[in-house]
């Protein structure tokens, strides 16, 4: 039986293979082998969000994920959206608005923040309540997140009314 | 904390994953999206020696239409469900009750089959498969067989499926014109387990409610049609007369189990609340 499986994965744009415990999740993998602790592990059963992360383009809970499962997919963590410029405008407005204050939720509301700029561009404030409802904070009460994310729908929104 | 040690096999197509199944029995578990069984592994609540990843059987996805059923793949993600123009209009008690599952990142991965073979009491889907009259298509070593919902939840996390078996799709009979359908919940937080929740349908035929079927989660060991409830309502017009008999009804059938926020009675007065909730929204 194989314990250890050799998984290829595009992470962050690169390709990745390595030799991984089946039992690993990916939150680990990307934490413990490859160094991006950007991806946090909080409740590890899929509660409190702050391991949210991107696997073939949607957002998915990283502790409920097996990295060797992940073989063959893309995985986006918030290193990858960070460098590459598309969570730039999320992570200003969260900024401007002092959406965050200990941090720890903060990557995984980032990822979950973007998804939800993609998906749902015409949200109001309660859809962003809810989009959001899986990923904890315990530290600003979410009014800032809210408005740093709403402040990010109305700046694109004008942009496209422009266009 | 952390899962303990297991093996991992992701077979190509279903006769593998069944030998597999059929080598390991009871020592394995299937793992389709994963959102229940690698959070019990995490938190060490299941120690199977082997994982079968089913999710790379391509024939196990999909949403079809053909000969009056709708068929949806066990593997099919609730955000596919979410997706589907073809849900929302064949069968769109799904469509009510899809946003209401967890969140969107769980949305994501998770599946239709995956929830119905976990059995969560306190799960969308399974309550749905008994308001909608779902059969479900089980394969196993000697060929397929055909369980409907209604026969399928056994007890708490118990169905009819046996360990060397895997749920792979689900058909659910098209209903005709007047039909119409509610589902409701209530949790703490949005996307949380619900205290309890219903999935209602019924025909509206000359203001009248016909082919009543109420399915209740979160009030009891398994998802619960009430067909006490059922039958006051059944060929009577919306009145608050009509409403209190279900409700009144209801009160024998549920059983519920108490948990820390919500004792057996509250959510007993839950299920009613939402009863009379679920039959003004049909009837309006």
């Amino acid at each position: 039986m194989d314990y250890e499986i050799e998984t290829t994965m595009t992470l962050n744009g690169t390709q990745v293979t390595r030799r991984i415990a089946a039992r690993t999740h990916l939150v680990d993998f990307l934490r413990e082998e490859m160094g991006l602790t950007g991806s946090h592990a909080g409740c590890e059963h899929g509660v409190c969000g702050a391991c949210t992360l991107r696997v073939n383009g949607d957002i998915v809970r990283g502790c409920l994920t097996l990295a060797v499962a992940c073989n063959g997919k893309t995985i986006d963590t918030i290193e990858g959206v960070s460098d590459s410029g598309e969570a730039a405008e999320m992570q200003h407005a969260f900024h401007e608005r002092n959406a965050l204050q200990c941090g720890f939720c903060t990557p995984g509301m980032i990822m979950c923040a973007i998804d939800l700029v993609k998906n749902k561009p015409a949200a109001k404030r309660e859809e962003i309540r809810e989009y959001i409802s899986g990923n904890y904070c315990r530290c600003t009460g979410y009014h800032a997140i809210v408005d740093a994310i709403e402040a990010v729908l109305i700046s694109k929104q004008r942009l496209g009314g422009k266009s | 904390m952390k899962a303990p040690k297991f093996a991992y096999a992701k077979p190509a197509t279903l006769p593998a994953a069944l030998a597999l199944l059929d080598q390991h029995g009871e020592e394995a578990k299937v793992l389709a999206g994963g959102q229940s069984l690698v959070a019990t592994l995490n938190m060490r609540l299941s120690s199977p020696a082997i994982l079968i990843d089913i999710t790379g059987i391509a024939a196990l996805s999909g949403i079809s239409t053909a000969n009056g059923k709708v068929r949806i793949g066990a593997l099919t993600r609730h955000c596919d469900i979410e997706r589907s123009a073809e849900i929302a209009k064949s069968v769109p008690l799904l469509a009510q009750a899809v946003g209401q599952i967890a969140h969107a990142a769980i949305r994501n991965a998770g599946t239709l089959g995956g929830s119905i073979a976990f059995a969560d009491p306190a799960a969308e889907w399974p309550a749905c498969m008994l308001a909608v009259d779902a059969e479900f298509i089980i394969a196993g070593k000697s060929g397929e067989r055909r369980v409907q919902a209604r026969d399928f939840f056994k007890g708490l996390y118990t169905t009819a499926l046996q360990p060397k078996e895997i749920l792979v799709a689900i058909e659910i009979p098209l209903l005709g014109a007047g039909y119409r359908s509610a589902f409701l919940e209530l949790a703490r937080r949005h996307g949380d387990y619900a205290i309890a929740g219903v999935a209602a349908i019924a025909k509206l035929d000359a203001g009248k409610f016909r082919d009543v079927r109420l399915a209740y989660l979160g009030v009891g060991a398994t998802p619960i049609l009430a067909k006490g409830a059922m039958a006051a309502i059944e060929g009577n017009a919306y009145s608050a007369e009509v409403v209190a008999a279900a409700q009144q009804a209801l009160g024998r059938e549920l059983d519920p189990i108490g948990d820390l926020y919500s004792a057996p009675p509250t959510k007993t007065h839950l299920a009613r609340v939402l009863t009379g909730r679920a039959l003004a929204a049909i009837a309006a």
